[in-house]
């Protein structure tokens, strides 16, 4: 076969020669090649070595008890409740920020006017997202101080609010997930052609009902990649746990209303409850913060693989533009 | 459709008998409904007497940002017939067309003056969603909305705001306009599958049906075939032959054969004013003006 190739026709080779190149060209290729090589081999790094300690540490036991405060380490218990810590937070957290990014992002596309306001709404998007986690901590913790916020962590002695919850701290997790969810909808309303929405207009049907019944459905797997992606952010987070959550061990209930009151106490995630656990904190039970980590980094995972089917998708067919 | 393609139109002006168009004789091939096959350049007799006035443009002026696109056009768009606007790109038949159904004014710049009137009622005066169930439009690029080919269907259908109705009820309806758009046969055993995975052709039947499930009286496409094969362009010429028995169609083309070949009445737009309007013959055999005669020619486009 390649011998008969070779008969025909003297092939041109598909691969270019850098020999050509000057030096500066070879240099900078050089440095490509090198910066994608360590970003794998830095990836590799971190998973490899959390899978070792995480295999190493972890215990199914741990999954399933609660943390207790002692100083011998073999009494300490697991992490459950910072697992239902994340998952919570997550929850509260995506289920604000998912309709009100939505909601953002179909305003900005859609209606966007004044051009002025939408202006400004897309740098306060971009503010947020640009915004470190502590300084949105800081700021919940002297907005859900004042009075009127007090329904959603409680009131101490002397009628100082304490402002921290999980109420008060999914809120400003939503924050966080919100400018993934208003650009990954945004994105996904503006790559609908506009003359499918005119087909719907030239039917007779209202822009809401266009909204409603044609262009968030095309929109839905941009919606739904954004809201995952953002629940990783959420899952990820620390400062907020630590500030707005209180970081206490076990969840707290406060009140006695069934559920609000989960929501209303404190709690920890599996992101403070490594910061606590790990040397540079004060459990320094370095065992449990891998442990607890290998798990984190597992749901983050499975987060962006989810991302990754989503956008596969997204490959549906589309329109003619 | 084994159908032969009709020749060059340049060749249609010197077939064509210059001074016995008006009125126009009938056609050998056509009369008897029979095409001799020996010049098939028309496959259909042409409407004998011209219906009823369904639409009427007076004095029509169309700007964008102050700049006019659309100058003082008056035309009639009568009942049973189909009225096809031709002319070269950036002429302002596809601003005309959207302004028959207020679609120019989801253009924030566009600014209108002159009048449009829909069975004598200015169409200023109709709620906009109204006006547009009455003119619907088809676009260029087929445009099935990412639901199933049902649901495309039934979403004309389904009145905004009220409770949904159930699917059952709609059913009847539905089938009907598929039918009606010719798409009923090649879809009745999946009528669920999503409408984007049909050919084109396919689916710009299906944005028609979806046009005609809402009963409009004015149907108006803005070169619907421009992004279809030869087969399925013929499907939908067919289509709209057989459209206009029913409602007054208005069609946007570049293709001059496809205007030729479909249209009652033909309008020619240069820079915005409409150049010439008449019968399908007249334009393409005595126009008028010279610049229509040249476009018709081929001598410029």
């Amino acid at each position: 076969m390649a011998a008969h190739a070779h008969a025909v026709a003297p092939r041109t080779r598909a691969v270019e020669s850098t020999r050509s190149w000057r030096t500066l060209d070879r240099i900078g290729l050089l440095f490509c090649w090198a910066a994608g090589i360590a970003l794998c081999l830095i990836t590799a790094a971190i998973v490899l070595y959390m899978l070792v300690k995480g295999v190493q540490f972890l215990r199914p036991h741990l999954l399933v008890t609660h943390p207790q405060p002692d100083l011998d380490q073999s009494k300490t218990g697991g992490f459950l409740d910072p697992i239902l810590g994340t998952l919570i937070l997550t929850v509260i957290g995506i289920s604000v920020a998912l309709p009100l990014g939505v909601a953002t992002a179909v305003w900005l596309t859609e209606y966007g006017r004044p051009a002025s306001l939408a202006r400004a709404v897309e740098s306060g998007v971009e503010i947020v997202a640009g915004t470190p986690s502590i300084v949105l901590a800081i700021f919940g913790l002297v907005v859900f101080q004042q009075h009127i916020f007090s329904w959603m962590s409680f009131t101490a002695q002397g009628n100082a609010v304490f402002a921290r919850s999980f109420l008060t701290a999914g809120a400003m997790m939503s924050l966080i997930a919100l400018p993934l969810v208003v650009g990954s909808t945004r994105e996904a309303l503006q790559s609908i052609p506009r003359h499918v929405r005119e087909a719907s207009y030239a039917l007779g049907k209202s822009r809401f009902a266009t909204i409603r019944r044609v262009l968030l459905p095309a929109a839905r797997p941009g919606m739904a990649t954004g809201a995952t992606l953002g629940m990783g952010r959420i899952a990820g987070d620390t400062a907020i746990v630590v500030i707005l959550l209180g970081a206490s061990l076990q969840l707290q209930a406060e009140g006695s209303t069934p559920l609000l009151k989960t929501l209303r106490g404190t709690g920890s995630t599996l992101t403070s409850y490594v910061y606590n656990n790990s040397p540079a904190g004060e459990g320094n039970a370095p065992q449990k913060a891998y442990a607890a980590a290998f798990v984190l980094l597992l749901i983050v995972v499975a987060l962006n693989f989810a991302v990754d089917v989503l956008v596969r998708r997204r490959k549906e067919p589309q329109w003619i533009r | 459709m084994d159908q032969v393609m009709p020749p060059p139109v340049r060749r249609i002006v010197v077939d064509g008998e210059p001074t016995t168009v008006a009125p126009p004789p009938p056609r050998p091939e056509t009369a008897n409904g029979h095409p001799t096959g020996v010049t098939p350049l028309r496959r259909r007799a042409r409407t004998s007497s011209p219906g009823r006035e369904r639409m009427r443009v007076e004095e029509l002026s169309v700007a964008y940002a102050g700049k006019l696109a659309v100058k003082e056009v008056t035309l009639p768009v009568r009942q049973g017939e189909v009225l096809a606007l031709i002319g070269p790109s950036g002429c302002g038949k596809t601003t005309l067309l959207r302004s028959l159904n207020r679609l120019t004014e989801l253009t924030p710049t566009a600014s209108r003056s002159g009048r449009i009137l829909l069975d004598d009622a200015d169409v200023e005066r109709f709620e906009v969603t109204d006006l547009r169930r009455r003119v619907s439009m088809v676009f260029q690029q087929p445009n099935p909305f990412p639901m199933s080919v049902f649901d495309n269907v039934a979403y004309a259908l389904r009145e905004q705001g009220s409770k949904r109705p159930r699917k059952h009820d709609l059913q009847p309806a539905v089938h009907d306009a598929l039918a009606r758009a010719g798409l009923l046969a090649e879809v009745q055993d999946d009528l669920d599958r999503p409408a984007l995975r049909l050919s084109g052709g396919q689916q710009q039947r299906l944005c028609i049906a979806r046009s005609l499930a809402a009963r409009p009286e004015v149907l108006l496409l803005d070169e619907p075939c421009s992004a279809l094969d030869p087969q399925s362009t013929a499907k939908i010429e067919e289509l709209i032959l057989e459209l206009r028995r029913e409602l007054a169609v208005v069609i946007v083309t570049h293709n001059l054969q496809q205007a030729f070949r479909i249209a009652d009445h033909v309008g020619f737009m240069y820079l915005g004013h409409l150049e010439e309007y008449g019968p399908v013959d007249q334009v393409f055999g005595t126009a008028k003006s010279k610049r229509t005669r040249d476009y018709v020619s081929g001598a410029f486009g």
